[in-house]
């Protein structure tokens, strides 16, 4: 169960406490997150929603390890990152995050199975073993029949499975997705964001995501919305409004 | 191993680029080969200058000869166990330009003094039968298509005319620095031929029987001669050459400075291609360490980048360059001991590898220290 309080849940997966992201520009401060809190059960699919600049990505990348809080912290099965090293950092994200982009980002001169093959670079599988690891997941994604492919040959929809594909080689512990459909069509959403949910329905995968797309936070189970530095329920946001 | 298709895909990203890249270290490299060849052709003579051999020569000058008499008195002295002489000739053949170094020497000894140079000893027994004959370098018989046999029409210089010579023997160096290029004929049959001079040699070389001595009998021969019409100068056949070689310039300091030079060009070369390719990258960059690259990781894949384009240039030039030295010397006979030794290939190889390293070291530290955040902030 997502939840929001601060309260104690012993079956917290991701635990947020009193989390705060200051920046610092020229001379003017901006809280981006204030005291913010979340705990996340596995398995469970949470999308947040807010306006630009309401730190939602911000908050994605607290989540992954690619960003440091002022303060707070983030404890994501056992192992508090905010005070890890670089390097564990590092490693930690490479076993326990699956980033899904917006844009896509894959390496436009490896194909779709290089590209997917990458995070396994970093393990100690073998070629072959790696090679069956990929294959598993394009296929899962649906892209089997096109592994030699190019990013530039493939379509945006294409381009985004062979992502998620990278996400979900080395099994992580949950997805991170900051707009994965903001960059398509409402088909290819569809298709993505089908796709995302038979992750957590069928594979049991823990997302959290960030859209302004009302559709897709649709699929989640729960919706967030972030209001000056917190974040609020959906309902709850309704009912101030 | 397995990041090397990465490596690959990235270098061949901006084809054009790589490959002119790789072209300019190859042509950097390519004279570096050819600007270390021409300091070992001027070095060549020091470098294989006998340890146990001393030069003898007139005080004054090494064109002031020096009496015959001198060499039974050279021989007295201890710790030498024998002396021979040469006498320069100077002449060309056919036209100016065919000019390769021509010795009268004394018979009975040269070929005890070095015996670096391998004559088989039935062509050496053909020579000396023959009063007219000759012994040519392996070199010199190659480049004028000169065979045992021949007879060779000299043109002199020092003692004008026409000099006929038999090709009786074609000798080879033992060593790769040996010069191959010279051309020998009896001091007997130039003593009874020419004009003026009689009586005289040009220098003579001394065999001592330990180099552990060559200060001390080089003193001992200089004092010797000393208050005579024909004083000497004495040294090791080394400082000899080294000597020699300095007649033409500071050919070491001038091609450091050539090479300095090169290897600054090449640095900036480099470090602005790899600069570029971290610069158009960053995004992907982000993403490498957003999937788990460690820091380590980036600049190890950076730099290995940098190092492999400066290396198969380093080993383009510098194969180029040996393929070029193995045409033999391109000035006709001015560099006798032309190539590459293996030793300075891998000297410019190991440039090349240095300037990988220099050059991709900012660009790889700057993808070391990318913040993620900051790097996907430019997708």
């Amino acid at each position: 169960m997502v939840s929001i309080d601060g309260k104690e849940h012993s079956e917290s997966l991701i635990r947020v406490r009193n989390l705060n992201k200051v920046y610092r520009r020229g001379g003017e401060t901006i809280d981006v997150l204030q005291g913010l809190n979340l705990d996340v059960e596995k398995g469970e699919f949470v999308a947040f929603m807010g306006p630009s600049g309401s730190g939602k990505t911000t908050l994605l990348n607290l989540l992954g390890g690619l960003d440091t809080p002022t303060s707070g912290s983030v404890t994501v099965d056992g192992d508090e990152i905010t005070h890890m090293s670089g390097r564990h950092l590092a490693s930690w994200r490479a076993r326990h995050v699956g980033f899904i982009f917006q844009m896509y980002n894959l390496i436009p001169v490896l194909t779709a199975f290089q590209n997917v093959e990458l995070p396994l670079l970093l393990t100690k599988l073998s070629k072959a073993q790696r090679r069956q690891h990929v294959g598993t997941a394009l296929t899962l994604v649906g892209l089997g029949d096109r592994m030699k492919h190019y990013p530039r040959q493939l379509s945006g929809g294409q381009e985004q499975r062979v992502a998620i594909a990278r996400a979900i080689v080395t099994d992580p512990t949950f997805l991170l997705c900051d707009e994965p459909t903001g960059d398509l069509d409402r088909k290819a959403a569809e298709e993505i964001l089908d796709l995302l949910t038979e992750l957590e329905s069928n594979h049991g995968k823990t997302i959290l995501m960030v859209t302004h797309d009302p559709l897709a936070a649709e699929r989640a189970d729960m919706i967030l919305h972030l209001d000056k530095g917190a974040l609020v329920e959906a309902a709850e946001e309704a009912a101030a409004s | 191993m397995k990041y090397l298709p990465f490596i690959f895909r990235n270098l061949f990203r901006k084809k054009t680029r790589t490959i002119l890249t790789i072209g300019s270290i190859a042509v950097a490299l390519f004279l570096f080969g050819l600007l270390v060849t021409i300091e070992t052709a001027l070095n060549a003579g020091v470098d294989v200058a006998g340890v146990d051999r001393l030069i003898v020569r007139n005080k004054i000058s090494l064109i002031m000869p020096l009496p015959l008499s001198y060499q039974e008195r050279l021989r007295q002295i201890d710790h030498v166990s024998e002396a021979t002489f040469a006498t320069w000739f100077g002449a060309v053949y056919q036209e100016p330009k065919n000019f390769f170094p021509q010795f009268a020497i004394d018979t009975e000894t040269y070929r005890t003094v070095f015996p670096e140079f391998k004559i088989s000893d039935l062509e050496w027994q053909s020579f000396l039968a023959d009063r007219e004959g000759a012994v040519v370098g392996k070199r010199t018989a190659e480049r004028f298509g000169w065979k045992v046999g021949d007879r060779i029409p000299l043109q002199g210089t020092i003692w004008t005319g026409t000099w006929e010579f038999n090709i009786r023997a074609i000798y080879e160096g033992s060593r790769s620095g040996d010069d191959e290029s010279q051309f020998w004929f009896h001091w007997k049959f130039l003593e009874e031929s020419r004009p003026w001079g009689k009586g005289t040699v040009g220098w003579y070389t001394v065999k001592i029987d330990d180099p552990d001595h060559a200060v001390t009998v080089s003193q001992t021969i200089d004092d010797r001669f000393s208050n005579s019409a024909y004083e000497t100068s004495t040294e090791t056949e080394q400082a000899f050459a080294a000597g020699f070689a300095k007649q033409i310039g500071n050919i070491r300091m001038l091609i450091l400075s050539i090479g300095a030079v090169v290897l600054f060009t090449l640095l900036l070369v480099t470090g602005n291609t790899m600069a570029m390719a971290v610069r158009e990258r960053v995004p992907e960059l982000g993403v490498l360490k957003t999937l788990g690259f460690g820091d380590g990781t980036v600049l190890f894949l950076v730099l290995a980048e940098s190092l492999l384009i400066a290396t198969v240039g380093g080993a383009l030039g510098v194969g180029l360059a040996k393929l070029f030295t193995l045409g033999g010397d391109p000035t006709g006979g001015m560099l006798p001991v032309f190539y590459l030794t293996t030793g300075k290939m891998f000297l410019g190889i190991a440039i090349a590898v240095f300037v990988g390293l220099f050059a991709g070291s900012i660009p790889a530290l700057t993808a070391m220290n990318l913040r993620i955040v900051d790097a996907l902030r430019r997708v």
